[in-house]
């Protein structure tokens, strides 16, 4: 699998993502410049977190017209491997890949701490690796990951099973305690229809080696090369 | 062609949760200004634009609306178009 990690303006976790697959998941990686109009030879995309382009207007909203993201979505609509994490979820959502948008946290508070999610969908290309419902522990480190979307898309990717991360308990209960920033349904991380596209809240490349604290983000990507039918 | 410039309010849909609006509000009333309520904090854009005709400057501002000024998921908008002053 050969990865890129696309960098805008205030990215600030395209190095975190990059050592985690460069360097813990011994992946060929490269940067890509939002500028740049190629992808190249790649298997999967990754947008990190940071706050692109100051998160001026919305979060991500000027991230999505980025020349690079044209091939992002086309890429994408082919079935490309694409994977956005915080602000890169946003970016998602604006870009239209997936439903819905992130709002500002609820308390309004920026949150940044540990927090645990549950594998909804184990069956996924990033969760195959995880138990059905395994609880993983991760850093947030975000002002708006309040997820929303209107009732009827709710209904469709809860139908769908495109939930594919929620806030939990640490012992894996889906209750309103859990709920750090007043995500509908608990939503911490969600898939489009055909499973190519997942955006998360969470940071599973800041959780990946037990030297941070927690190295349960890995499975994440364990699954995701194992979709590529790569072992490691 | 005429310039016109445009004012452009994006606001938080109806029963969209405003914790800004909220917060804003809270504040209000820590001040002591008494029956104030349902505090929404929107966006004013204000932009100059060329255009043929006010019709024509009309559909430029709402497709600058629908495709980056607003997310159609939890905001709408209403924008005023005027003659720019230079042209008065």
């Amino acid at each position: 699998m050969k990865a890129a990690v696309i960098v805008f303006p205030g990215s600030n976790c395209d190095h975190d993502m990059y050592h985690t697959l460069k360097h813990v998941l011994k992946v060929q990686t490269k940067f890509l410049w939002h500028k740049e109009t190629a992808l190249g030879d790649v298997d999967a995309v990754f947008l990190p977190g940071g706050f692109s382009f100051g998160d001026y207007l919305r979060t991500g909203a000027i991230a999505r017209f980025s020349p690079i993201l044209e091939e992002v979505i086309r890429f994408a609509k082919k079935g490309g491997l694409v994977f956005g994490v915080c602000n890169g979820f946003q970016v998602l959502c604006e870009a239209g890949l997936l439903p819905g948008v992130l709002r500002r946290n609820r308390q309004l508070d920026f949150i940044c701490r540990e927090v645990s999610i549950k594998a909804e969908n184990a069956q996924t290309r990033f969760t195959s690796a995880c138990h059905p419902g395994q609880v993983l522990k991760m850093p947030v480190a975000h002002g708006e990951g309040s997820y929303y979307a209107e009732a009827n898309d709710l209904q469709r990717i809860e139908d769908n099973g495109q939930v594919v991360f929620r806030y939990v308990t640490a012992n894996g209960r889906v209750d309103e305690a859990a709920n750090i920033n007043g995500s509908l349904n608990n939503i911490a991380g969600i898939c489009n229809a055909q499973g190519n596209i997942l955006g998360m809240m969470p940071h599973p490349e800041r959780a990946s080696e037990p030297l941070l604290g927690s190295a349960d983000g890995r499975v994440i990507f364990t699954s995701i090369l194992a979709s590529f039918r790569i072992v490691v | 062609m005429a310039s016109y410039h445009a004012k452009v309010f994006i606001k938080l849909k109806q029963g969209i949760l405003d914790p800004q609006g909220k917060a804003v509000e809270n504040a209000l009333s820590s001040l002591g200004f008494s029956g104030m309520s349902n505090v929404r904090v929107g966006k004013l854009i204000e932009l100059q634009v060329q255009d043929a005709d006010v019709v024509a400057a009309e559909r430029s501002v709402k497709n600058a609306c629908d495709k980056l000024l607003a997310n159609p998921n939890i905001e709408s908008y209403n924008f005023e178009l005027s003659l720019s002053d230079e042209m008065k």
